[in-house]
């Protein structure tokens, strides 16, 4: 075998090892900063909805429920609006308007962050405390459930403004891929069911959602993904509240944008840092589960 | 057609009666109609927010934006500072975040697109590879906390540049084996015939074609980390001094902005807005321009 060759296949499979000590590397670190936490607290950790740095006790109860509620409640808001931008790039565009469409939806997704955070704090949060929250707390005012839903102050920041903006982020994320698998349909299918007399929906919902069922899962699923782990545009206006509020207007924390609130206040070797890389443990593994899922059930349809 | 024999009941056959087939492809009509009109509502949304987002960005930050901000430091609130040291410490991250990725998620694409057809170990790199792509870059940020700045006793640029690399690696990586994998293998075999060595082949045919689109990679994964904040946050930490030494905090222009954004000075919020255009507007720029370059090369 010729010297160079060695090297070269030595140095790409090396590569690749290391891909794999990587995220071998990031678990057993996150877990090895928490393990304090978790000898301290133990399983109760997780249900510990606590978050006490005089007391030190810390638990996971509320930012995790914080982290899952306002991923949920991004996906209701941006999974239809996702499926519309799909189905309208792919069926009813014009032709010559799909790419400047597509591309405007993609550079969505390009935005940093910290700018959505800002556009959030400082264009949304407003607009929900002026014109949104009154109306709907007066609205519910006395309806048992909504009520307590909806109760609170109308500060503008809270988790259904966290959730808003995270949906804004994650909609070109589904919608590209929705777009890609979309697309994937044969076209004589869609042909067919045309020839027999489909309108463009019946075409959608018999011939296109049936074959691409899977993959729009997948699709979904990453957008859960990217939610789950998202953190500045969070930190800005989730209102950091260490405690479960029932109101979907009142404050909260996500796993994200606690580790992102606390860290500058926490010091090196300390039972509150041990907790917020527990907090991080606790956080890779949701999401490395959610991505992982997300991955299987693309793969097949986009490889094709 | 087997896909709509499954569904007999949502393709009704023609009815007998002529007022009920009259009714009912009105209803098909009206309900086609409507969720066509939603449709379209969605992408108006989208294309709303996008445009909202460019024009609160121009309207706060245009009027920010003076030679101050390019040639001053940042400096304590109301003494006219500007993000000399965050536009520099950024660039620098940004560079040598991307130099060290760059060369590892090269060699993993290589790796993915040449060697490891059909194996365990190529599939589970594939794998781990995407699934780093969507990672939560707050958690590559605690990583490298751990790894390269509480050992060493301190923040440090380079522990933020470490941090970006990790979140370039896996950019790299899937762009350099789809554009690969383009490459035919007709084109390989004639290069093999001549008797030239595997790695040869790769370097100097197999790059050389696939490089419109490693190039647009790379690009993606610039414009990727020049806007991370969270993995910034625990490593480089940010600096209000002038400093170019990558064994110190460095400052960097999302970080900035993030202090500056949340202060309660008129002036620092205003500077915030300055970073956010032009972080914003640069990372859009070599997005589009990543764009046509992939067009032009296919």
């Amino acid at each position: 075998m010729h010297i160079g060759d060695a090297v070269f296949a030595g140095l790409a499979r090396f590569s690749g090892g290391f891909v794999l000590v990587l995220l071998g590397a990031i678990i057993v670190v996150l877990f090895y900063g928490g393990f304090a936490a978790f000898v301290q607290f133990g399983p109760l950790f997780l249900v510990t909805a606590s978050w006490d740095p005089v007391k030190e006790v810390f638990g996971a109860a509320v930012p995790v429920y914080g982290t899952i509620v306002t991923s949920i409640l991004a996906l209701l808001f941006a999974v239809p609006v996702s499926f519309g931008i799909a189905f309208y790039l792919t069926e009813l565009a014009p032709v010559w308007a799909r790419r400047p469409i597509g591309t405007a939806i993609e550079l969505l997704a390009a935005v940093p962050s910290i700018i959505y955070g800002m556009w959030g704090f400082f264009v949304i949060v407003p607009v929900m405390a002026q014109y949104i929250q009154p109306p709907v707390i007066d609205a519910l005012d006395g309806i048992p459930v909504l009520e307590d839903l909806f109760a609170g102050p109308p500060f503008g920041t809270g988790i259904l403004t966290a959730s808003l903006i995270l949906a804004v982020m994650i909609i070109p994320f589904i919608a590209a891929t929705m777009r890609d698998v979309f697309e994937t349909v044969p076209p004589v299918f869609k042909e067919s069911a045309y020839g027999v007399g489909c309108t463009t929906w019946e075409v959608m919902r018999s011939i296109v959602i049936p074959y691409t069922r899977v993959s729009v899962v997948g699709g979904i699923m990453l957008g859960l993904g990217r939610a789950l782990g998202e953190t500045m545009a969070v930190t800005f206006v989730i209102g950091n509240t260490n405690r479960i509020t029932t109101s979907l207007f009142g404050p909260g924390n996500t796993i994200a944008s606690i580790v992102a609130l606390e860290f500058p206040e926490s010091h090196a070797g300390s039972l509150k840092l041990s907790s917020l890389l527990a907090l991080g443990f606790i956080l890779f593994v949701i999401s490395f589960i959610v991505l992982a899922i997300s991955r299987v059930l693309l793969r097949p349809r986009l490889k094709a | 057609m087997s896909a709509t024999a499954t569904h007999p009941g949502t393709v009704p056959g023609p009815a007998k009666d002529q007022t009920v087939a009259h009714k009912l492809g009105r209803r098909r009509g009206r309900t086609n109609l409507i969720i066509q009109v939603l449709c379209v509502l969605a992408t108006a949304i989208g294309l709303l927010l996008l445009a909202s987002i460019l024009f609160t960005l121009l309207w706060r930050g245009v009027g920010g934006i003076s030679l101050n901000v390019f040639t001053r430091m940042t400096l304590p609130p109301g003494s006219n500072g500007g993000l000399l040291n965050a536009i520099i410490g950024s660039i620098i991250q940004t560079m040598v975040g991307a130099l060290i990725g760059t060369p590892i998620g090269l060699m993993v694409g290589t790796y993915l697109a040449e060697y490891s057809a059909g194996s365990m170990i190529g599939n589970a790199v594939r794998f781990v590879s995407d699934v780093l792509l969507s990672a939560p870059s707050i958690l590559i940020g605690l990583f490298i906390y751990e790894l390269a700045v509480q050992p060493f006793g301190g923040f440090s640029g380079i522990a933020g540049c470490l941090a970006l690399a990790v979140i370039v690696i896996p950019i790299v990586v899937r762009t350099t084996e789809d554009m690969l994998r383009l490459i035919p293998v007709a084109l390989r075999e004639a290069a093999f015939a001549l008797g030239t060595p595997k790695w040869k082949v790769i370097v100097l045919i197999c790059y050389r074609g696939a490089r419109d689109g490693i190039v647009t990679g790379i690009l993606l994964s610039i414009a990727r980390v020049a806007g991370e904040t969270a993995p910034l946050l625990f490593t480089s930490l940010g600096n209000l001094n002038w400093s170019l030494s990558l064994a110190a905090p460095m400052a960097s222009l999302p970080v900035t902005i993030y202090q500056y954004a949340g202060s309660a000075f008129d002036d620092w919020v205003q500077l915030a807005w300055v970073g956010a255009l032009l972080i914003t507007v640069g990372v859009l720029a070599i997005n589009v321009a990543a764009r046509f370059m992939l067009r032009g090369g296919r």
